[in-house]
């Protein structure tokens, strides 16, 4: 176990915590405020990484692609809000599974019908395309460091437009209580929408960055949006900042979990079964996480609705 | 939508109940218990007759498909009701019930992997598996509501799921493939298609019967009430976190054997039984034929089932005409196919 | 000299910074019918949602017929004979009025992890709970669902569920909320027959249905017990009348 590999999985982990963050801000406050169940924000984030794709064969900029995707996954998810989701908001959260897990069906299967089930990737730009070199021997991907950058810059902006702004007051007081909200004359239904809209950008914004790493394929949300749920659950649901603390906490727990449990377990049993063991916990490692958070704060550590 | 959407008190509509209203009310959920009536009597009657008399048919076709068909219908289906008892009755959306049909196959799958295919060992090790894993998730779930419940279960079916990817010995991602189908005694019964499909039938009914009972009777009544308003049940002294978790080691036991029947259905078990997606179409399953009814979980599954091997035929992807279709059931149809024929019925008789 | 039934010894409840129960003791004694009132805000439904366990107080201590009942769970509570009803109607719409107290009959007779037979045919609990019904002059709406109930029906119901659990203390709390005055007249009269049956804790704002069935009568103020004792005491009470019946007694 070597400090440099320690660095690294750090660093990993870090840039896995800010991209579950940035999926989970959106997830949150529309549970939060609207006391909606959005499966399919993990599809919205898929969304994001095949239209930049797409845009990026049309335009040949990553810069032109990014803005393009952005513009069309807001557009996406108000379409979404508008032509489904705002009829089951006085629905119970059953129903909200059900039609959000349909979503999920319809547009898994749907990117794979109108781009086939191949793994497509995306290029990132030119410029941050190398490694920079942060300690002795320890080379790091600048695009990886550009992904932490940007997700700290969005949940500085987040925090400074929910508490700075009134906009970000209303959210707040709506993720505490929505009806109040309502009864005091908001225009409850812009606010939905603009809550969802922004979630539905930041879910395609952690998309388009984390597409030139990973293979932009049919299926790539699934996985992300059961950890986002579990950020938001450990974070408390409706809170900003339970979302970033859980986020980067998660993050930080798989990547290391995944790396070092091997090795971890290898001091306390024989290196044979450690090999066997060692994987299966640290895939389990953040659900056993969860269940403890649940069993000492049966609402999250940072709940918007104080109980 | 039936009549009676009262006021909307921002967000949940508030029912009104007209004077004379049944006891039985449309509002998606019906509880099977107070639906009184000839159609919640004969249509049970119906299923098993069909399903009871479909070798028979099939017998003219000469292939086996059909039997092999109707039997993985019915696999699902047990699992599918057993479900609809937690969803429909106890209002316990549990999004890990794949976990059980999975841990019913898997031991099922490391037996045979051992050499041991006896049923009289194979069915009580996946019967007990499953009971003692509802019994542990469930204590710890049961804690919780609402979307931290439904998040937990999913936890505890991820849990299980890669757990099972993880065990190399036994196939791991890819799974295992069984040697044979259980014997009894020795005896290899249940190699026979037919044999097996009248087994997975005697399961299917007892199953349901089982849980009829189950909601009808004093322990059912109080999880039905709960579901309802748990905190009125904790006032009168019930102690509601007993009987869910009772409730949730049956279902979980039931999941268990649903799974014991496919992994000799198929003779072959893959973690892929047990994952997330699995879990939510279960739920769709019983949501589609009508929750809360069971009669309803056999219906949805098949509905479910059939159009999968149907719409299979014609494109690969098929969901993405499923997915927008489940989403009009969810706006529109909520009561699913029993409560489409409810209202077909009710508006015919009205002349 | 009789043992109380009901003690509450310097019970406290803050919310955050509100102070809801401020060092609060009372008696309730076998057998009599104790008024609890004081003007909104001043914590009486709070006061009985920690009686009933559906709140825990932050300090002080609740016995019932004696025994330490501060860390008990609502439905322990419940088996133990204390009965409640609730402000807010909470019953089960989607049942029959029968069905809501038969169910807590069921609860009282015990053995409830009964997987067979239908528990809506059993004559026993359905002639116990028609007992009840009968006793709030519901009767004749046995089988009408609890949602398609007038307001005072429900409000009746509420008290017949807590009457089929043939309590060893019976909590109202505001049983006569939202009733006109036909229907809470005769809510008065179904509580003047069930005097003396058991013990009752009532809260409530009507003065009327308050002097007219009351025993003893402590009024709560700002989460204090600011005067206890027969209504008559109560209603000479300067204090009483400075603080909140010179306004109700117009």
């Amino acid at each position: 176990m070597s400090t440099t590999l320690l660095l690294v999985q750090t660093l990993n982990g870090l840039q896995l915590g800010v991209l579950l963050f940035l999926i989970a801000a959106g997830l949150t406050l529309v549970f939060g405020v609207m006391d909606f169940i959005n499966l399919a924000h993990g599809v919205q984030y898929m969304l994001g990484a095949y239209l930049a794709v797409a845009f990026y064969t049309v335009t040949g900029s990553f810069l032109a692609a990014l803005v393009l995707a952005l513009a069309a996954a807001l557009a996406f998810g108000l379409l979404l809000e508008f032509a489904v989701f705002r009829h089951l908001y006085d629905r119970d959260h059953l129903d909200h599974v059900i039609a959000t897990f349909g979503i999920i069906l319809f547009l898994n299967h749907g990117v794979k019908v109108v781009w086939g089930a191949a793994p497509l990737s995306l290029p990132m730009p030119e410029l941050l395309s190398g490694s920079v070199r942060l300690a002795g021997g320890l080379n790091y991907p600048v695009w990886r460091l550009v992904i932490i950058a940007s997700g700290l810059v969005v949940a500085a902006l987040l925090y400074l437009l929910v508490t700075h702004t009134r906009i970000g007051m209303l959210v707040r007081a709506g993720a505490t209580n929505a009806r109040m909200v309502s009864a005091l004359g908001v225009d409850i239904r812009r606010l939905f929408m603009i809550v969802f809209g922004f979630g539905a950008m930041l879910a395609g914004f952690a998309g388009i960055m984390i597409a030139p790493i990973l293979s932009v394929e049919p299926g790539m949300g699934d996985t992300i949006l059961i950890l986002a749920f579990v950020v938001i659950v450990i974070g408390g649901i409706g809170s900003i900042r339970g979302a970033f603390l859980a986020a980067l906490l998660i993050g930080l727990v798989d990547t290391l979990g995944r790396s070092f449990s091997v090795d971890l377990l290898r001091l306390v049993m024989a290196p044979s079964p450690a090999r066997t063991v060692g994987p299966a916990i640290a895939s389990m490692l953040i659900y056993l996480l969860m269940a403890v958070v649940l069993y000492v704060r049966p609402t999250g550590l940072f709940p918007a609705k104080g109980r | 939508m039936e009549s009676g959407s009262g006021r909307i008190f921002f967000g949940k509509p508030v029912p009104t109940f007209p004077e004379n209203a049944p006891l039985a009310t449309s509002f998606g959920a019906v509880p099977a218990a107070a639906r009184r009536g000839r159609f919640a009597e004969t249509l049970p009657i119906g299923i098993f007759l069909v399903l009871a008399l479909l070798p028979l048919a099939a017998l003219a076709d000469g292939s086996s498909y059909l039997v092999s068909l109707g039997a993985r219908i019915m696999i699902f289906a047990i699992a599918a009701v057993a479900l609809d008892v937690l969803v429909g009755y106890c209002g316990l959306i549990s999004f890990g019930h794949a976990a059980f049909i999975g841990l019913g196959a898997y031991a099922v799958g490391i037996l045979s992997a051992h050499g041991i295919a006896d049923a009289l060992v194979a069915l009580p090790a996946a019967l007990v598996v499953s009971a003692l894993y509802a019994f542990l998730t469930g204590s710890v779930c049961l804690r919780t509501k609402g979307v931290y419940f439904i998040m937990i279960t999913l936890a505890f079916g991820q849990m299980a799921f890669f757990t099972a990817s993880s065990l190399a010995p036994y196939g791991g991602d890819d799974g295992l493939t069984l040697t044979t189908r259980c014997t009894l005694a020795g005896f290899p019964f249940i190699n026979d298609e037919r044999a097996f499909y009248y087994l997975v039938f005697a399961c299917l009914l007892g199953s349901y019967l089982l849980c009829r009972a189950l909601v009808a009777s004093r322990f059912g009544r109080v999880l039905r009430g709960a579901k309802e308003n748990a905190v009125r049940m904790a006032a009168i002294g019930f102690d509601v976190y007993r009987f869910q978790l009772a409730a949730y080691v049956i279902v979980g036991t039931l999941g268990g054997l649903s799974g014991f029947l496919l992994a000799n259905a198929t003779e072959f078990v893959s973690p892929a039984y047990m994952s997330w997606q699995r879990s939510g179409e279960l739920i769709v399953m019983v949501l589609l034929g009508g929750l809360g009814s069971l009669n309803g979980a056999i219906i949805g599954t098949a509905a479910y089932l059939l159009m999968e091997e149907w719409l299979a035929g014609f494109t690969e992807n098929w969901k993405v005409i499923f997915g927008p279709l489940l989403v009009l059931v969810v706006l529109f149809a909520r009561g699913g196919l029993i409560g489409l024929w409810s209202e077909l019925m009710r508006r015919l008789g009205r002349g | 000299m009789a043992e109380p039934i009901l003690r509450l010894e310097n019970l406290r409840k803050t919310f955050g910074a509100l102070v809801v129960t401020d060092d609060l003791t009372l008696d309730v004694m076998p057998r009599e019918l104790h008024a609890v009132i004081g003007p909104n805000g001043a914590g009486k439904t709070t006061l009985i949602n920690q009686i009933s366990g559906l709140l825990a107080p932050d300090t002080g201590a609740i016995l019932f017929a004696g025994r330490d009942i501060t860390a008990l769970s609502m439905h322990a509570r419940a088996q133990l004979g204390l009965a409640r009803s609730f402000q807010i109607t909470s019953v089960l719409p989607r049942f029959s009025a029968l069905e809501n107290v038969a169910l807590a009959v069921q609860s009282r007779v015990g053995s409830s992890f009964r997987f067979f037979g239908r528990a809506a045919d059993e004559t026993a609990l359905n002639a116990a709970a028609m007992a009840a019904l009968a006793d709030v002059d519901l009767a004749d709406r046995a089988h009408v669902p609890a949602g398609a109930l007038s307001h005072g029906e429900r409000r009746a119901l509420e008290l017949a569920i807590a009457l089929a659990m043939e309590p060893k203390l019976l909590l109202l709390d505001e049983p006569m909320a939202g009733t006109g005055h036909e229907e809470s007249a005769r809510l008065v009269g179904v509580l003047q027959r069930l005097k003396g049956r058991f013990p009752v804790v009532l809260v409530e704002h009507d003065m009327a249905a308050v002097f007219a069935l009351a025993d003893r009568i402590s009024v709560l103020i700002y989460g204090r017990i600011l005067a206890s004792g027969s209504p008559a005491e109560v209603r000479a009470d300067p204090r009483v009348v400075a603080a909140y019946l010179g306004d109700e007694m117009e």
